[in-house]
């Protein structure tokens, strides 16, 4: 967004970090693992910061020990989707808690579109503020990437 | 770890960021010495236990020691800066039913994880059902689900020839033996599959996937036991639960097995165990009958010789001479 410097979409877990390499997302993964989180993996060529649920690629994988099973679900979706924002999340599902505990990019497009601000002007010169998402500038099946 | 594998963005990143950390330190630092890296791993514990539980199975036990020398030597080659391949370790459990598999299989995923073969060792046991799917484009997620839940682990495949069924050429068995397949040679590091089954059909079940064949490198032979080994199992089951036989009832037993053996589906120490629990029953009943008496520890812990002799066994062998 505008006043983000690098031009990265900042949403999640170490968002603000360079990317992840693999061998530390298995070490975030074994941590989640380690507290009984379910891990899934979402992807979406629109990262608009109100688009709570992307798309899910396979199941939540529940009843997992080991980070390799989440990273080879990973390494599919990266390969049907290179240029798509791939995150991880974990569920936790804990009675009372129930809900997702962890949250964060995986892999993005090699040139991300960014966000633009909408001003509307509405009655009495009344401004209204909107998030555009650049990506759906173009139709669906040409976003990815560029 | 050095130092953070992280940078602000914008500024370059130290080169501690730039080589991945390693995926395991080496479990055994230094250690020159056989002795020393059984001593920090703790497979020398799991195996003398393995020596002392399990009853019999020497072709077994010796093979499980192989296993066990290579990774020790293999951990010594790697301290040392040779390369060590990591070996294949898919095994295929071949034997008569209750010839211990499953328990061996158990056992396997300790030993293996103590030596730092596996990550997790934990045993995911499944069968035919838990892999192959009831429709089209059911199989594939199902099985991989379940490789995903193996995964740092041991994966058991109970009954592994059911997986593949010649009558049928839809089944949608060749399926999930084709996504194993590729599972099992191109993750190696991630997990152990464990093949097990009667002989014989585990045989046609080779010959008709030669791939899984050859992707397996220990074919393992259970024998089936002797009748010593047999009252052996009996003994320490029962010590288990906290019973013991009676004057009279270790001898009335080894003539139970000795009759036992002879007949048709016997399957080993599945049969011993049914025997002992039929035998608690009759013990059970009979102390039940007699509502007055006050019962002492020792009452309630002796199997009988009675409670043996009950047995249907010995009933027909009484009944055939008559005839």
């Amino acid at each position: 967004m505008m006043t983000n410097p690098t031009g990265r979409v900042t949403q999640g877990q170490f968002s603000f970090l360079p990317d992840l390499t693999d061998a530390e997302i298995v070490l975030q993964v074994e941590y989640g693992l380690s507290k009984g989180y379910a891990w899934s993996v979402e992807y979406t060529d629109d990262a608009h910061p109100r688009n709570t649920y992307w798309e899910m690629y396979g199941m939540p994988m529940f009843d997992l020990k080991d980070a390799a099973g989440v990273m080879t679900e990973l390494a599919a979706c990266r390969a049907t989707f290179p240029e798509h924002y791939i995150r991880l999340m974990a569920f936790d599902s804990t009675r009372g808690i129930e809900s997702v505990a962890m949250s964060f990019i995986v892999n993005r497009p090699s040139k991300e579109p960014g966000f633009g601000l909408v001003r509307m002007e509405g009655r009495n010169r009344e401004i209204r503020y909107t998030v555009h998402s650049y990506a759906t500038d173009r139709p669906e099946n040409e976003r990815g990437g560029q | 770890m050095a130092g953070p594998l992280y940078s602000i963005p914008g500024t370059t990143p130290s080169a501690a960021s730039a080589d991945p950390p390693p995926a395991q330190p080496p479990v055994a630092d230094g250690a020159r010495t056989v002795a020393a890296v059984l001593a920090q791993t703790q497979a020398g514990a799991v195996m003398d236990e393995l020596e002392r539980d399990l009853v019999g199975l020497a072709p077994v036990k010796a093979r499980i020691r192989e296993i066990a020398a290579l990774l020790v030597i293999d951990k010594l080659r790697l301290n040392l800066g040779l390369s060590a391949a990591s070996p294949s370790l898919h095994m295929s459990f071949v034997g008569n039913p209750g010839t211990g598999k499953t328990t061996v299989a158990l056992r396997m995923a300790t030993i293996l994880h103590r030596l730092g073969y596996i990550r997790k060792g934990h045993l995911v046991a499944v069968t035919r059902d838990d892999l192959v799917g009831q429709y089209i484009g059911h199989t594939a997620p199902k099985t991989k689900e379940v490789l995903k839940k193996a995964m740092g682990g041991v994966l058991f495949i109970d009954e592994a020839y059911y997986l593949y069924r010649p009558e049928n050429e839809r089944d949608y068995g060749q399926e999930a033996i084709e996504i194993l397949l590729q599972v099992m040679e191109n993750q190696r590091d991630d997990l152990v599959v464990i093949l097990a089954g009667y002989k014989d059909r585990m045989e046609t079940f080779f010959q008709s996937n030669p791939g899984m064949r050859s992707r397996i490198a220990h074919h393992v032979d259970f024998p089936d036991y002797q009748a010593a080994d047999l009252l052996q199992i009996a003994d320490k089951m029962l010590a288990q639960q906290h019973y013991h036989f009676g004057p009279g009832a270790r001898a009335a037993f080894v003539e139970y097995l000795e009759r036992r053996l002879t007949q048709p589906q016997f399957a080993n120490a599945r049969s011993v165990r049914n025997a002992l629990e039929r035998a608690r029953l009759r013990q059970a009943s009979r102390l039940f009958g007699d509502q007055e008496r006050e019962l002492t520890a020792d009452d309630l812990t002796t199997i009988s010789e009675a409670d043996i002799r009950a047995s249907r066994v010995f009933q027909d062998a009484a009944a055939a001479p008559k005839k």
